[in-house]
Formats: structure tokens, sequence, C-alpha cells
């Protein structure tokens, strides 16, 4: 409970940054009047794109580290993280041919194209890693993803090599940034990540008897298999809609719920909401650093997560207890 | 306390892709006692006590719980009645004695309900009868395999199921560990009135501790009834391909058999030792 406030403190502090720092320097009366709703000086302009920027880095963050948190409870693989796993990609693949080949431009339907595309990625990578000897072990999971994950980038990029037009429009988006976020599209996105976090949420009972092992969960009246497929649906539903929005952000599902666990422990109830607010935390810190180390150019908040999370990928790989989920 | 439940297996087949592990077994587990099942290596036991609970469909035949069709009952109905220990469960990395003791309240709970006073009686009254309050606050990967194996016990106690199934619950222990565990599951036995089935590799402690001792060989029951009446040099030669001595033991009055095999024997051994009564 007190790690909960803590965490939601941290959580407001981030928002005050978020706001008031960027490249270009505001001062703090122009960061109130913008905040009452002018935009009429370029400070208060510059303050009124922060704010939805703001929202969207939350939104994303909390969404993607759920998604992970639910990756790895439903396949009990501690390197579950819907980048590793090759899901974000799976969405961005498909929302590039959208926009490629059918000139989807509509937002709300690329959010779509973005989920049916995550999922299939995650049968496809579930299948491969489950074949062979053990089953879907983490690291074959987490091979097999990282193999799928180089295939669809290069699909990308064939996708997008022969069309100049689309390719600027399409290359911020791809290394993965809330900076160009509206609230329009943050209202496109939101009933999606509202029902994928709430199938999450009432997944937790079930992923904690699944992380007990099959034969105990079903041994406790649980349909293993219906508990795994509707957790995944949520986890798939919340990746994706992030992705359509934000392009593909990696490694935030895979260090938060690490993270949360050493604060709370295995209990999913708890968890998962630890998660949410976590996850928002980092894509928020993640991206207020990338405004400020490289003034006055700007860091995509996909690469400064991958700067945080490469090293702590290493770091679970090596430990020893790493097929101990 | 307890109600008595009827469990059997009615001309049951069960099997793994081609191959066919268990064909028309009938099997009636005695209700309030303990029943243990032993057999060779691969005989198909632990698949017998998986498709009992539920884990496995029967390819023919079926298992019934008072009468009804066990893979036809909804499964948290069935977890209500009927609790599981697998042999090799999982404990998530830093998970504590309660919280792990507490998931065997799951069948008892609805996705909205919350965790209720009786729920906290339950988790108390298992980590009781386990002797494990002591360990509560504890990680699990913290404990000895003896302690653990407790702990499992614990949240399957928590269930508070009628029956219990217990897939080897003493493999990988001590033997201190293993007549503690068995021990336990007497006591729950004979204070709860808790109706438990249980494989079990050791056949000596098996019969030390079953009411009713059932063998398996080529997918059948091959001998089930009262441990004296099964445990038999002939029924170790027919399951195990084991030539032995079967004696009284003299701690326990039960049988006690002692492998032949080729080395380490006396000439005189079949005459020295004293015959069981059979």
């Amino acid at each position: 409970m007190a790690w909960f406030l803590v965490c939601l403190g941290i959580l407001a502090l981030l928002v005050v940054a978020s706001i008031a720092i960027g490249t270009r320097t505001v001062p703090v009366s122009s960061i109130l009047s913008a905040l009452g709703g002018s935009d009429e000086t370029l400070d208060e302009a510059v303050i009124q794109v922060r704010i939805p920027r703001t929202v969207l880095a939350i939104i994303a963050g909390a969404a993607l580290a759920v998604s992970g948190a639910v990756f790895q409870g439903v396949t009990r693989n501690p390197l579950a993280d819907p980048g590793i796993l090759g899901i974000n990609m799976g969405a961005s693949l498909a929302v590039v041919i959208g926009l490629a080949y059918f000139g989807m431009s509509n937002p709300n339907s690329q959010i779509w194209v973005a989920i049916s595309g995550a999922a299939l990625s995650a049968i496809f990578v579930y299948a491969v890693g489950s074949l062979g000897r053990g089953g879907p072990t983490p690291l074959k999971l987490a091979l097999a993803g990282a193999a799928t994950s180089a295939a669809l980038i290069s699909f990308v990029t064939a996708v997008i090599l022969p069309r100049g037009d689309i390719a600027e429009n399409v290359q911020s988006w791809q290394i993965g940034g809330v900076g160009g976020a509206t609230f329009e599209r943050i209202w496109q996105m939101l009933p999606f990540i509202g029902v994928g976090l709430a199938i999450c949420f009432l997944s937790a009972k079930s992923l904690n008897s699944l992380a007990l092992g099959d034969d105990v969960a079903a041994g406790l009246g649980e349909k293993v298999a219906v508990a795994r497929g509707m957790a995944s649906l949520g986890a798939v539903m919340l990746a994706g809609a992030a992705t359509a929005i934000c392009g593909p952000i990696g490694f935030v599902g895979l260090v938060v719920p690490h993270l949360c666990r050493l604060l709370v422990g295995p209990d999913h109830r708890w968890l998962l909401p630890f998660t949410a607010l976590t996850g928002a935390s980092l894509l928020l810190a993640a991206d207020v650093v990338g405004r400020i180390i490289a003034r006055p150019a700007e860091i995509e908040v996909g690469i400064v997560t991958a700067f945080i999370g490469a090293p702590f990928f290493i770091y679970i790989v090596r430990r020893q207890k790493v097929r101990a989920l | 306390m307890t109600t008595e439940h009827l469990l059997k297996a009615e001309n049951l087949s069960l099997g793994y892709k081609e191959r066919t592990v268990i064909e028309g077994l009938e099997l009636t587990v005695t209700p309030g006692k303990v029943t243990a099942i032993v057999g060779a290596n691969a005989c198909g036991k632990s698949t017998l006590l998986r498709s009992m609970s539920r884990l496995l469909s029967p390819r023919k035949g079926q298992v019934l719980l008072d009468g009804k069709e066990v893979h036809k009952t909804a499964a948290k109905e069935l977890a209500r009645t009927l609790g599981l220990l697998p042999q090799s469960p999982i404990a998530p990395e830093g998970i504590t004695v309660t919280d792990l003791v507490g998931r065997g309240r799951h069948p008892h709970q609805g996705v909205f309900s919350r965790w209720s006073a009786q729920d906290d009686a339950a988790v108390a009254s298992a980590l009781e009868a386990t002797h494990t309050v002591e360990l509560a606050d504890r990680a699990v990967d913290e404990l000895s395999g003896g302690q653990r194996q407790r702990v499992w016990i614990a949240m399957a106690l928590a269930q508070e199921t009628d029956l219990l199934l217990l897939d080897e619950p003493t493999t990988f222990l001590d033997v201190q560990h293993q007549v503690e565990v068995l021990d336990l599951l007497t006591d729950l036995n004979r204070s709860r009135g808790t109706t438990v089935v249980m494989v079990l590799h050791d056949l000596n402690l098996a019969a030390r501790y079953c009411d009713q001792l059932i063998a398996i060989a080529d997918g059948k029951v091959h001998a089930a009834g009262d441990p004296a009446d099964v445990l038999t040099e002939d029924m170790v030669r027919a399951v195990f391909g084991l030539d032995s001595k079967v004696i009284t033991d003299p701690t326990s009055g039960g049988p006690l058999m002692l492998p032949i095999g080729r080395h380490h024997m006396v000439a005189s051994a079949a005459g020295e030792l004293p015959e069981h009564r059979s």
C-alpha cells in the first residue's frame, strides 16, 4: 500500500516534469496560462503539445507494461515481452502494409489492423517456440520472438523502401515515440486500452493459478486453455493498440513487471495495477530524458527504452533462476 | 465433518497419441480411507491419477464421482470436492507460504469475489494441520524439500476437498521427510475424514500407510485390497518382475517386502527369514 502511494507520487512528479521540461525552455507563467487553456503565445502552444504527449506516454506505458506482465504470466516465461516476442513488430507490419497498399490512414481501422497483426505474430511465435522437445521454454520463445521480429523488421523495410510517399510518415512512427500525440488519437485508442486492461485485470486470479503449473491450475478448477487464451487476448489488445498509436516501443513490458515483482511479490492482483503505474512512469521518464539529452533535437522514447531495457534483458538471461517463473 | 464420496473408474482406457497406457481398468476407491497405487515405472499410475482428477480425458470408459462423470462436471465444482497435488508443482519465485497456500482457495472464489473470513480460516487451519504456521511469512524457495512438500499439501488442504489425490508426494524427499509427509496424510485422513489417494513408488511405505493397496500392471488393476493380501511375493513377481521375500514388518505388523537380487544374498536366506502370514 505504501509502495502504491510512492509510485503514484513519482508519476505525479514526472507529469509535472513532462509538461515543464522540453527542448524549448518555457517560463512558469506561460505553463500556468497554457494549462488554463490559452495557446496564444509560442510558449503556450508548446505546452499545449506537451499535454497530450504526456497523457499518451502514461497510457502507452501502462498498456505495454501490463501486456508484458500478462505475457510473462501466461507463458510462465521471465523473458516474455510484447517487443521480444515479436508482437509489436507484427502490429507494425500490419499497420505499414495497411498504409502502403490500402491507403489506410483512418486511425481507428489502424488499431484494428495492429491488434490483428499482433495476435497473428503472437500465435506464430508461440507455435514456433513450442516446437521440439520440452515445449515452449523461455529461451526458445525468446529466440523465436527475436527471429520473427528480425524478419518482420525487414518486411517492414521492404514495404516502405519503394514508397517515398509514405516513408516520412512511417519512419518516426516506426522508431516508437509519443511526440505526435493528439487528443483525437488518444480518444480513438482509449476503448481498446480500456477493454484490454479490464480483461487483463479480471484474469489476475487465473494468472495466479497458472503460475503454479498447468496441472495444479487444472486441479484448482481453472480451465487452463481458456484462461490462457483470454489473458493473451487482453495483452495482445494492449500491445496492438499502443503500437498502432506510438509505434513499436520495446522493453517496457520486460523491465517493469520484474521491478514490480521485487516490490510487491508475485500476486497478480497486486502486480498488475502496480505494473500499470510503474510502466506509465517509466515511459514518461524515458520521454522526458529523450527531450533533454540531445538538445535541441529529441530522441524518440523507443530508443531510450531500448537503452534501459537491453542491459536488463541480459541481466535476466544471466540470472540462474531464469527458468523458475 | 466430511461427506463420503465414491470415486470409481469403469472400463477406463487412457493413453497419449498412439500409446495406450491403461486399458479396460476397473477401480473403486474406498471412501474415507487411504489408498495407495503402486506399479512399475511407466505402468500408467500417474496417468490414472491425472484422469481421475479430470486432467486427462478417457479414450473409453469413464471416471465417476458419486455416479457423475468427472469429465462432464464443471471444473470449479469438481475442484471443491476433489483436490490434486501433481508431482512437480511450480512455486513462483519469491512467493510466500501464506500466498501459496491461499491460492488453494481458487475454486471457492469468483472473478469478482473478495477474500473472505472463511478463506482466512481455511488457510490458517491448513497451515496448522501441516505444522507450517511458523513458516507462514517465509519465501517458499528458501524452504527445505520436506518443508516445501508440507506447504504444497497445505495448499491442497486449503482447497477443502473431501478427496485428495497426490502423485508421488514423497519423491525427492529424505527418508525422515517421507515418513513425516505420510504421517501427516494419515493424520488428515483420521482427523478430517479426507479420502486420500496417492501414487507411491516405495512399496513398503505404501503398504504400511494405506488401507487399500492397488497394484497396476499391463494397464489393469492386478490386485486391490488390504495391503497384507495384496503385497505378496507372487504380486511383486508379476507386477515388478522381481523375486522377493515378504515377511512380517516387526515395527508395524504389516507386510514387508525384501527384494532378492543377484548379489549379497546368504545361501540360506529363504529358510531363515520368518514367513509372512499368507
